[in-house]
């Protein structure tokens, strides 16, 4: 296949930012989409010039750090993949490909296509946990979870925190992201001492970040790759307020 | 050949008496540090994975002032995050006759008897406990309808001892390390580095004092100096360019330390991993892994007669070689790795492989799928069905998945103690990154208990014996400001060498070598060539390499190539210990050693030791340690 790339190339956070064209041949349908970054970047460097600087690192959809929005769409079209999943053979040949940064005021941009997403860890922070010291850990089964609770808070639990919600957001917001791991853990026995003040302080962690509210308009679910459903912002909503009371 | 030997060297830690006691003695006969001079110890944690996320967030709970890094951009990316299949403990739930002795002894066995007693069984009784740990800080394991936890086998084990959460368990045991870490970056006790990459070793008086990075957005040459340094930065696997690694595993901080005078423990022990989706072409970059709990109804077969090019239906039962069942009756598809592996490849260089090049072997779910329905199997695997999908385009549902091995983990590593202390004094090093756990082999889902085992309980309470002598003072200005300089250095000739290849073109002709004379099978001749290869392809590389970019910027190519140099390096120490151990044993299979019947050939007499390197200018340095068997008789392994 022979493409043609529209690639955001961006020195540096300081810098402006602009659209560049690159011509990229000898595609193969089986290359993941990072793989044909990776031709690209080979003969940028052999020419001198900057490589396209992406995320990525596991290659096998797991660890969340790769993330572009590719034709307009965070991760690409094919439903529920993360960009390192997605594969050449669901691309025409000679299509013109835009691939662009997550853009959202919390994740600044550090250089062409990496972001910032520390946000993301500090909203953990706030409360994304259960407080329980290493040793003093009574024995798994003194506490029974019902498996259809337990699968639930798995569901959730599968967040992978690409960021890829908010990057589809209208509104930049990390919703999806922070009700992912409020609904989770408040699916659990064992979350249940924390869950009034965790909501409460991962919610205004949040809006702390600059991250906008939720309006219901579903895109965040839509790129999601791993499905993390919209329920869960009803969940984290119903915990915020009751918390909140 | 290239070495010299030297002195034999032995752990000094491990207590005696009964192996039940050998822990509880050493936890008790460790020095304790009072609470309010914990938070006058500085520690550095390099690597936030299983090990190094568990670490630095119970140092950081019991007090003390903890410094982590990592080179992704969150402590949550780190590769045990794609672990897929389980994690062992010896539980019992069961009832089926699992217990610490039996997990202990499976694990050494399997390990083809090259690992240490003590620290073996240590990990058993552990295993326990990280179970508990686990459930309690919300892992969401799998469960029984009666709310109990749920447990499947896995390959090497008779027992059903796995703890798992679908095919994601890493991923979950790693989020639950990272949440207890970022508790303790909001408490305060652990300061978080994310993007900073360990370029080197500070040694000053004989001991582990710092560390120097590099701010991967600011390109900012840093010095980090802390009481001891901890390093949990994974394995090496990626030496092979080719492998189940996450792309930016590498080997820079233990080589580092490797040079600065730790010594390198067993490099030639790679796990080849059966279950990996076959290479597609020559642009892959990295291969990925299916879970080998597939091989609990997945049935691995190819056709009777080689070159058989009919599509899979039209090749009838009674063509059909499920070779795994055939030689290993007992065991069937769940041998180890080790075993299935080499069993693949050889069923393939017979010309009865499947696929592409003839490089690959069927993992069939059909008749499990007649057994138990497509939405049992779908509710099982289907995270990974869907994975074998999109990669490959086929659909495992309709046509059985195209596996072939790949290498997967090191179980090489530095050598340490049963402290967990490398030979440099305040130097420890965790997880994947030692060598001290596994032996010649790892089990399936035993890496993950080995992670969290060392970071939550042996290291926090280990580590306490070393600091409760410490602050350890000011650091010798000149010992940081050498390791600078040499990074310094380093980085420069390769911003300035203006060649005419990339660092990652050195880096798949040095894995294809590897991989062809360092892989699966090894002889003399094979690794003599490497040997031979390796010098000439490094010097080239340092001569040619060309890396574009600024030291001051965020500069992916730069990041690269310092890894790749240092790759160089360790292959060919990998190939000096594959050369001398004269013997098969786990992953590392000498074809001059085997048995008639191809299987592999230890030679306990000669080589029932670990294999320490130290670094030296002329060479490296081997020195053995003994390894004894008092509780596990050694003999040969069979699964048959």
């Amino acid at each position: 296949m022979n493409l043609t790339l529209r690639v955001w190339r961006q020195k540096s956070p300081e810098d402006k930012g602009r659209m560049v064209t690159y011509r990229v041949e000898d595609v193969s349908p089986d290359m993941s989409f990072l793989e044909m970054l990776d031709v690209l970047n080979e003969r940028l460097i052999l020419e001198g010039d900057d490589p396209v600087a992406f995320d990525h690192d596991c290659r096998e959809g797991i660890c969340g750090m790769c993330g572009m929005v590719i034709n307009g769409v965070a991760h690409g079209e094919q439903v529920a993949t993360t960009t390192c999943q997605l594969h050449m053979r669901h691309f025409e040949d000679n299509a013109v490909i835009t691939i662009e940064p997550w853009r959202a005021a919390p994740f600044p941009v550090v250089k062409d296509l990496v972001v910032d997403r520390s946000a993301f860890d500090r909203i953990i922070q706030a409360g994304g946990f259960v407080s329980v010291p290493a040793g003093s850990a009574p024995d798994a089964h003194s506490l029974p979870v019902k498996k259809v609770d337990a699968d639930a808070a798995f569901d959730a639990a599968t967040c992978i925190g690409c960021g890829a919600c908010v990057a589809a957001c209208p509104n930049g917001s990390a919703s999806l992201f922070t009700a992912a791991k409020i609904t989770h853990l408040s699916l659990l026995p064992q979350g249940q001492p924390e869950r009034d003040s965790r909501a409460r302080a991962m919610v205004e962690q949040m809006d702390a970040e600059g991250f906008g509210g939720c309006t219901n308009t579903g895109e965040c679910t839509a790129v999601c790759p791993k499905g993390i459903p919209l329920d869960t912002i009803a969940q984290m909503n119903r915990d915020y307020l009751k918390a909140s009371k | 050949m290239r070495y010299t030997e030297g002195e034999p060297i032995r752990d000094t830690k491990a207590p005696e008496g009964p192996i039940e006691d050998r822990w509880e003695k050493r936890k008790f006969g460790a020095k304790l540090v009072n609470p309010a001079n914990k938070r006058k110890l500085n520690v550095i944690v390099i690597g936030t994975g299983l090990a190094g996320g568990s670490a630095a967030a119970t140092l950081g709970e019991l007090g003390y002032n903890v410094t982590s890094f990592c080179y992704q951009d969150s402590p949550r990316r780190a590769h045990s995050i794609a672990a897929q299949g389980g994690i062992n403990a010896a539980k019992n739930y069961r009832g089926d006759g699992d217990s610490i002795y039996r997990l202990f002894y499976d694990t050494v066995k399997g390990g083809d008897f090259r690992a240490r007693e003590s620290n073996v069984y240590r990990l058993a009784q552990v295993s326990v406990n990280i179970i508990d740990q686990a459930v309690a800080q919300g892992v969401p394991f799998a469960r029984e309808y009666g709310g109990l936890l749920d447990t499947r086998s896995f390959g090497g084990a008779q027992v059903s001892r796995t703890f798992y959460a679908r095919g994601q368990t890493g991923q979950q045991l790693l989020l639950g390390a990272y949440q207890a870490l970022e508790r303790q970056i909001a408490a305060g006790t652990v300061k978080m580095h994310t993007r900073h990459e360990m370029l080197d070793l500070i040694v000053a008086d004989g001991r582990a004092r710092g560390v120097i990075v590099r701010d991967m957005v600011t390109g900012e040459i840093e010095r980090h100096l802390a009481d001891a340094v901890v390093l949990a930065s994974g394995g090496y696997g990626n030496v092979f360019f080719l492998s189940t690694n996450a792309k930016g595993c590498n080997t820079t901080a233990i080589w580092r330390a490797h040079r600065r005078g730790a010594m390198f423990a067993n490099p030639c022990y790679t796990q080849i991993h059966p279950t990996c989706i076959p290479v597609s072409g020559e642009y892959q970059s990295k291969l990925t892994l299916m879970s080998e709990s597939l091989r609990n109804d997945g049935r691995v077969w190819v056709p009777v007669k080689g070159g058989d090019d009919r599509p899979v239906s039209q090749i009838p039962e009674d063509e059909r070689d499920y070779y795994l069942e055939r030689i290993y009756p007992a065991f069937g598809n769940l041998v180890p790795r080790d075993i299935a592996s080499r069993a693949a490849k050889n069923v393939c260089d017979e010309g009865r492989g499947v696929g592409p090049g003839g490089l690959g072997v069927y993992l069939d779910f059909a008749d499990a799928i007649k057994r138990l329905g497509r939405d049992a199997v779908e509710k099982k695997y289907g995270n990974l069905f869907e994975m074998y999908e999109r990669i490959t385009g086929e659909d495992p549902y309709t046509q059985p998945m195209r596996i072939y091995p790949a290498v997967h983990y090191t179980m090489g590593g530095l050598w340490v103690d049963y402290d967990l202390q490398s030979t440099i004094p305040g130097l420890f090093v965790i997880g994947e990154a030692n060598f001290s756990d596994h032996g010649a082999n790892r089990l399936g889902a035993s890496a993950l208990m080995q992670g969290l085992a060392d970071g939550y309980f042996v290291l926090p309470t280990t580590i306490g014996d070393y600091l409760a002598n410490g602050p350890y003072g000011e650091v010798d200005e000149e010992a940081v400001a050498e390791a600078e300089v040499a990074v310094r250095e380093k980085i420069n000739r390769l911003l300035s060498n203006n060649g005419t290849r990339t660092a990652d073109s050195y880096h798949r002709e040095l894995g294809k070598l590897m991989w062809e004379y360092c892989g699966m099978e090894r002889t003399e001749e094979s690794l003599r060539k490497a040997l031979e290869r390796i010098p000439e392809l490094r010097e080239e590389f340092w001569k040619n390499v060309k890396v574009s970019g600024e030291a001051d910027e965020l500069n992916q190519a730069l990041e690269r190539a310092g890894r790749v140099a240092d790759f160089f390096d360790l292959a060919e120490l990998m190939c000096i210990d594959a050369l001398h151990r004269t013997e098969s044993c786990g992953g590392h299979f000498r074809a001059e050693s085997q048995d008639a019947d191809g299987e592999a050939l230890r030679d306990d007499e000669h080589f029932a030791y670990v294999a320490a390197w130290e670094y030296g200018e002329q060479g490296p340095v081997l020195h053995k340690e003994d390894l004894d068997y008092e509780y596990v008789k050694m003999s040969q392994r069979s699964y048959k």
